[in-house]
């Protein structure tokens, strides 16, 4: 990120226990104006404590937040420029569709006319122009998922914080939306801090992703530095899958016995006896299993004296059929020495 | 091996209902069902049927023959006064018990923690467990001339306003224990668990999020009651007051114990049956037909939905 760019949000040691559990544990994060930045992790691990104590609903233990320069830990969720997509959407079940969208401006007195003008617009924005008379039961899982958020973002707020808000959609549904939310970004221009779980959709979406693991962040970086650089073995298995190799048959091969990922995909499967190219490091084994997943096939090989390897190949031309027919087979694995990322917390 | 071999008449009788839940629905059914249609319709039947009897007035004997002189008895004013005053008595014991439950009822479903909302329900639930006569009597202790309330009234100098108090017409009486303020003060303590404990289920169903969602969109918080929390929780208001107002409605003791002796439909009733059975079957009718449309009014308030 450019660092001209305004700070949006800063956590500046930021910790919040709930009695003897450190839910989040001296957190340091910048987030950018009108940044799309993701804040991924398990269950557990913190991220959505933060996202609610951006928006006001937890006071940290210690440290501070930052919104635009400001110190905002002391203000009450209400006296905070930033809105909130819930998880459950949080719509209010008494409410119409037009009610719900047109609360924040209601709460700041808004005339009624403008008021009206402005639901209008936001369910333009969010595609359901006409179901501002119904209420939210009458609406699908979609529907009330672009309410919550035309709710959010009438009050343009600086922020908006965005809670799994996908997680309760089908898989074609949720797909579809982070498009939506993603083009709704870019029209509005708001910084989206965006809570997940699913590591793909915050690799789909995310200009950058904070990386959560037991109440503390592993890695800040875009997309392409997450996968293909992750710094801890934590991120290579969360982000993706990775070899995490390490042991005597690393020190045999490399010469150290550090902690590398390496991605299967970067892995090329060859007859035993092929050549390894200069740069590569080429290793036999064993395929023991081999899984048929349809735009490509997974391979588990034990490698001769060591643990095992999973490689990744694309299923250009060849059929199921073919592929069980590796089964058993000696095979020669070759990569790139460079592919191979060297993990903190080894030796 | 897919299929037990051995099977036990157990297993196949349960095999069996597993297959037909009707059948297993109706046996569980039938006894309680049972119990209703023949100890609560038939006895709800014979007491309608009752009501439109007469009593002989020199036999004392119930003459079996049609009429509507019960209802038409109901009319008269004394009759009248006492179903006004029954009504009016409930409506204000439970508008009281309602407005007086509410706090409580927050507190223990939204603010407090885990301990003490334990500890409070305990304490809401503590007087149920005693018996209520014996919880009538020492109101009528507590009321009486010599009791608490007249000392304390006594040692703050103000047994001038405690006497302005019992001076007004229809309220007031010799004591608070004779009093028809006294009776409601006794009507309120005794119901207002009854209507504590549906305002706190209701308040506790109300999502947290839901209130969060309020503050995040930039409501204080006596914006976020007034506008969620109120209408979200209303219907386990309506729902709690169907409780007291019913069951004021319908008591015979505490009027009997409390207050100025005048009659209250259930003393009425509780009087009636000893010499005119047939009247008292009429005059029973009454809370049903009261309770029918007010629990006709609690459904399209939505009281139902929240149960």
């Amino acid at each position: 990120m450019k660092s001209e760019q305004p700070v949006a949000v800063r956590f500046v040691e930021v910790s919040r226990h709930f009695g003897t559990i450190r839910a989040v544990n001296q957190v340091n994060l910048d987030i950018f104006d009108g940044e799309f930045f993701s804040l991924l992790g398990p269950s557990g691990s913190g991220k959505t404590t933060c996202l609610r104590m951006i928006a006001g609903f937890e006071q940290p233990t210690s440290g501070h937040i930052y919104l635009y320069g400001q110190p905002v830990s002391a203000l009450p969720p209400y006296e905070r420029d930033v809105n909130t997509v819930f998880q459950d959407y949080a719509l209010f079940p008494h409410m119409t569709i037009e009610q719900n969208i047109g609360y924040g401006l209601k709460v700041k007195g808004v005339p009624r006319a403008e008021r009206k003008k402005r639901i209008a617009e936001m369910l333009d924005l969010v595609r359901l122009p006409d179901v501002g008379k119904r209420k939210p039961n009458q609406l699908s899982g979609g529907q009330r998922q672009r309410v919550a958020l035309a709710r959010a973002l009438i009050n343009h707020p600086r922020v908006l914080l965005l809670d799994e808000p996908l997680g309760a959609l089908d898989l074609k549904l949720r797909q579809q939306m982070q498009y939506e939310l993603k083009s709704i970004q870019k029209q509005v221009g708001i910084t989206f801090i965006y809570v997940t779980h699913d590591q793909e959709e915050a690799l789909t979406m995310s200009d950058r992703i904070a990386v959560f693991n037991e109440g503390g962040i592993e890695q800040v970086g875009t997309p392409g530095e997450i996968y293909e650089s992750p710094q801890t073995a934590f991120v290579a298995g969360f982000v993706g899958t990775s070899n995490i190799i390490s042991g005597d048959w690393v020190e045999r091969v490399i010469g150290t016995r550090d902690l590398f990922s390496l991605r299967p995909e970067k892995i090329h499967i060859y007859p035993a006896g092929a050549d390894v190219p200069t740069g590569c490091i080429g290793l036999d084994g064993l395929v023991r299993d081999v899984v048929y997943l349809g735009v490509n096939t997974r391979y588990l090989v034990q490698i001769d004296g060591g643990g095992d390897l999973i490689a990744l190949k694309q299923n250009l031309d060849q059929s199921s059929v073919d592929i069980e027919a590796v089964r058993g087979q000696r095979v020669r694995l070759i990569w790139q020495k460079d592919q191979m990322r060297l993990l903190a917390g080894g030796g | 091996m897919l299929v037990a071999k051995r099977r036990s008449p157990v297993r196949l009788v349960s095999n069996y209902l597993y297959r037909h839940p009707l059948l297993f629905i109706m046996i569980l059914l039938l006894p309680p069902l049972a119990w209703f249609l023949i100890l609560y319709i038939s006895s709800l039947t014979a007491l309608l049927q009752q009501s439109f009897y007469s009593v002989n007035r020199f036999t004392m004997l119930v003459e079996k023959e049609f009429t509507w002189q019960n209802y038409e008895a109901l009319n008269e004013p004394a009759n009248r006064d006492i179903i006004r005053r029954t009504v009016l008595m409930a409506a204000a014991v439970t508008i009281t018990c309602a407005i007086l439950g509410f706090f409580p009822a927050f507190y223990m479903a939204r603010q407090a923690s885990y301990r003490v909302k334990g500890l409070l329900y305990i304490g809401v639930m503590i007087p149920l467990w005693s018996s209520y006569l014996v919880r009538v009597y020492s109101w009528k202790l507590i009321l009486a001339k010599e009791g608490v309330i007249s000392w304390f009234f006594e040692k703050a100098q103000m047994t001038s306003v405690l006497e302005w108090i019992l001076d007004r017409p229809v309220i007031g009486g010799n004591s608070l224990s004779v009093s028809t303020l006294g009776l409601y003060m006794v009507f309120v303590y005794i119901w207002l668990p009854y209507t504590i404990l549906p305002i706190a289920a209701a308040l506790e169903r109300v999502p947290q999020s839901l209130v969060d969602a309020s503050a995040d969109l930039g409501a204080k918080p006596l914006y976020s009651f007034r506008t969620v929390i109120l209408p979200l929780a209303f219907p386990g208001v309506v729902a709690g007051s169907i409780f007291t107002f019913s069951l004021t409605l319908g008591d015979y003791i505490i009027p009997s114990v409390i207050g100025d002796s005048s009659f209250y439909i259930g003393s009425a009733v509780s009087s009636l049956q000893s010499f005119n059975i047939p009247m008292a079957a009429a005059m029973t009718t009454v809370p049903l037909v009261v309770m029918l449309t007010y629990l006709m009014i609690a459904r399209r308030l939505g009281a139902f939905d929240a149960l």
